[in-house]
C-alpha cells in the first residue's frame, strides 16, 4: 500500500489524469447520447407506461448517490491511516458531486413516483434514505468549509466520512425497518425486461464516466490551488 | 478516587455550576412538548398518536442544546491540554465526558418525559414504553453526539454546524424509539424496536469514545 | 400520442430530464470554471515571479 502511494503524488496525478481526461469526456459524451436513443426508443412498460423513462435517468443518480459516499469513505480511510494527502484531495472533491447525484436521485424518484402514488413524496424507504444520504453530504461539506486549517479539516472531515459511512447502512435498516411498520410502497419491484436493461447500463456507464471525469478535474484544480498557495508562501 | 470518577465528578459540577444544562435541557423540552399540541390542535387522539415521535424529536433537540459545550469549554480555557497530558488515556476521557454529559440531560429527559406524555394522553403501557426507550437511546445520542462535539470544538460557531453533523448519525435512534412506542399502539409487541435500539446504543457508546479521542486529538495536536 | 407527450406522462418525464440536464451541466460549467480560474492565478503568479 505505501508503494503504491509513493507513486500517487500530484505529479504523477497530474500527467496520468491529464493523458485520460480526453478520452473519459469523450466516453462519457458518447454514452450519454447513446444511452438516451436507446431509452427514448424503448417500448412502454406494462405496468408503468412511459414512466420507466424515467428510470434510465434516476437508478444511474442512485447509484452514483451510494458509490461516490463509499468512495468518500475509502479515500477518507487512506487519508487516515498512511496520511496521504492526495486522499484528501480526492475526498473532497467528490463531495459536492456526490451531493448533487443524491439531490438528482430525490428529485427524479419523487417525479417518477408521481404518477403512480399520486404525490409526490410518499415517505418510501428508498427516498427517505436518499434524503438521509443527502444530509450526510450537507454535513461533511460544511465540516470542511467551516474548519480553516487546512490539515486539520481533512483528519475531521475523513473521521465523519468514515461515521457515516459505518453508519449509512444501519440508517438505511432502520428506514426500512420504519417503513414496514407504516405501511409504504416502493416503486421498484420485480425483474427488469431486457429492452431496459440495455439503456440502463449504457446510462450508468454515462453517468459514471460523467462523474470521473468531472472528479479528475476538480482533483487537478485543488493540485493547482495548493501549487498557488506554495507560491503565494514562498514569495512574501 | 479514579482519574475517570474524579473527570466525571468535576464535569458534573461544571454543567450544575454553569445555570444548569440540565434544567436548561428540560426547560426546553418541556416547552416544545407544550407547543406542539397549541401547533396541531389539542385533538386527544391525534395528541397519542404522534406523542412517541413528538417526544422523542424533542429530547434529541433538547440533548443536543449543551453538546456543543462538552469539549469546547476545556478547550478554549487550556485545560484540555492538562487533561490530555494526564495518565487518563483520551478515550476514558471522552467516556466520563459522555457519562456526565447522559447523568445532567439524557436522564433527566427521561425522568420528566412521563409527565408531558400524559399532557399528550399516551396511555399507561406505550408510557412505560417510551420511557424505556429514552432510557435506552438517551446514552447513544450523547455517544454520537461526543463525536460531533470533538470534530467541531475549535470552532466558535460549532453549535450551528453540529446539528447538522449529528442529526442523520442518530435517525436510527428516532426510528427504534419511536417506532417501539408506535408498536404499541398499535397493540404490537415493542420488543423489536427496543431490541434494536439497544443494539444501536451499545455499538454507539462502545465506539464513539474512540472517534471523539481521535477528533480531540488531532484538534491539540500541532 | 405524439413523442412529447410519452404516452400521457410527459408532465413528469420532462422535467425529471430537464432537472437532470440542468444540474449536470451547471456542475460541468462550475467545475470547467474553477479549473480555469486556479490555472490562471497560478499562471499569474508565476509570471510575477519570473
Amino acid at each position: 500500500m505505501q508503494i503504491l502511494f509513493q507513486y500517487a503524488t500530484p505529479r504523477q496525478f497530474m500527467r496520468i489524469s491529464g493523458a485520460l481526461l480526453p478520452f473519459t469526456a469523450a466516453a462519457a459524451a458518447l454514452a450519454v447520447v447513446l444511452g438516451l436513443w436507446l431509452g427514448f426508443t424503448a417500448p412502454p412498460d406494462y405496468q408503468q407506461g412511459a414512466t420507466v423513462t424515467i428510470m434510465f435517468i434516476h437508478v444511474p443518480a442512485a447509484i452514483l448517490a451510494e458509490g461516490i459516499y463509499a468512495l468518500i469513505a475509502l479515500f477518507s480511510l487512506f487519508s487516515l491511516v498512511w496520511r496521504h494527502p492526495l486522499s484528501d484531495v480526492a475526498a473532497r472533491a467528490a463531495a459536492p458531486l456526490g451531493a448533487l447525484f443524491t439531490a438528482l436521485g430525490l428529485v427524479t424518484g419523487s417525479l417518477w413516483g408521481r404518477p403512480m402514488w399520486g404525490t409526490y413524496w410518499v415517505w418510501d424507504a428508498r427516498l427517505t434514505s436518499f434524503l438521509l444520504l443527502l444530509f450526510l453530504y450537507l454535513g461533511y461539506m460544511a465540516l470542511w468549509n467551516a474548519i480553516e486549517d487546512e490539515i486539520r479539516a481533512a483528519r475531521a472531515c475523513a473521521i465523519l466520512a468514515l461515521i457515516g459511512a459505518v453508519n449509512l447502512p444501519i440508517i438505511v435498516y432502520s428506514v426500512e425497518w420504519w417503513n414496514t411498520l407504516h405501511q409504504g410502497e416502493s416503486i421498484i419491484s420485480g425483474k427488469l425486461a431486457p429492452v431496459f436493461l440495455w439503456p440502463l447500463l449504457v446510462m450508468i456507464a454515462a453517468y459514471g464516466l460523467l462523474f470521473a471525469t468531472l472528479w479528475m478535474i476538480r482533483i487537478r484544480t485543488e493540485i493547482l490551488k495548493r501549487r498557488a498557495r506554495t507560491l503565494m508562501m514562498s514569495g512574501s | 478516587m479514579s482519574a475517570f470518577t474524579a473527570l466525571l465528578v468535576r464535569d458534573l459540577r461544571l454543567a450544575a455550576r454553569s445555570g444548569g444544562s440540565a434544567a436548561l435541557a428540560l426547560g426546553f423540552f418541556a416547552l416544545v412538548a407544550t407547543l406542539v399540541p397549541l401547533g396541531i390542535g389539542a385533538d386527544l387522539k391525534l395528541l397519542a398518536r404522534v406523542a412517541g415521535g413528538v417526544l422523542w424529536v424533542a429530547a434529541l433537540l433538547a440533548a443536543l442544546l449543551s453538546l456543543d459545550r462538552l469539549f469546547q469549554g476545556d478547550f478554549e480555557d487550556g485545560s484540555l491540554d492538562v487533561i490530555a497530558l494526564s495518565p487518563l488515556p483520551l478515550e476514558s476521557v471522552s467516556q466520563a465526558k459522555i457519562l456526565a454529559h447522559w447523568l445532567s440531560t439524557g436522564l433527566p429527559l427521561t425522568v420528566l418525559s412521563p409527565l408531558l406524555a400524559l399532557l399528550f394522553n399516551l396511555p399507561g403501557p406505550a408510557t412505560l414504553v417510551l420511557v424505556i426507550s429514552l432510557l435506552i437511546g438517551t446514552p447513544a445520542v450523547s455517544a454520537v453526539g461526543a463525536i460531533g462535539a470533538s470534530l467541531t470544538l475549535s470552532l466558535r460557531r460549532g453549535g450551528l454546524i453540529l446539528p447538522l453533523i449529528v442529526l442523520p448519525l442518530l435517525t436510527p435512534a428516532v426510528i427504534f424509539g419511536a417506532g417501539s412506542v408506535a408498536a404499541v399502539m398499535d397493540g404490537m409487541a415493542p420488543s423489536g424496536g427496543l431490541g434494536l435500539l439497544a443494539a444501536f446504543a451499545v455499538a454507539a457508546c462502545l465506539l464513539s469514545p474512540f472517534a471523539a479521542a481521535g477528533a480531540v486529538r488531532l484538534n491539540l495536536g500541532g | 400520442m405524439s413523442f412529447w407527450q410519452m404516452g400521457g406522462y410527459g408532465d413528469y418525464i420532462w422535467p425529471a430530464y430537464g432537472v437532470s440536464a440542468l444540474g449536470l451541466l451547471a456542475a460541468i460549467v462550475w467545475t470547467l470554471k474553477a479549473h480555469g480560474d486556479a490555472k490562471a492565478r497560478l499562471k499569474a503568479l508565476e509570471e510575477k515571479k519570473a
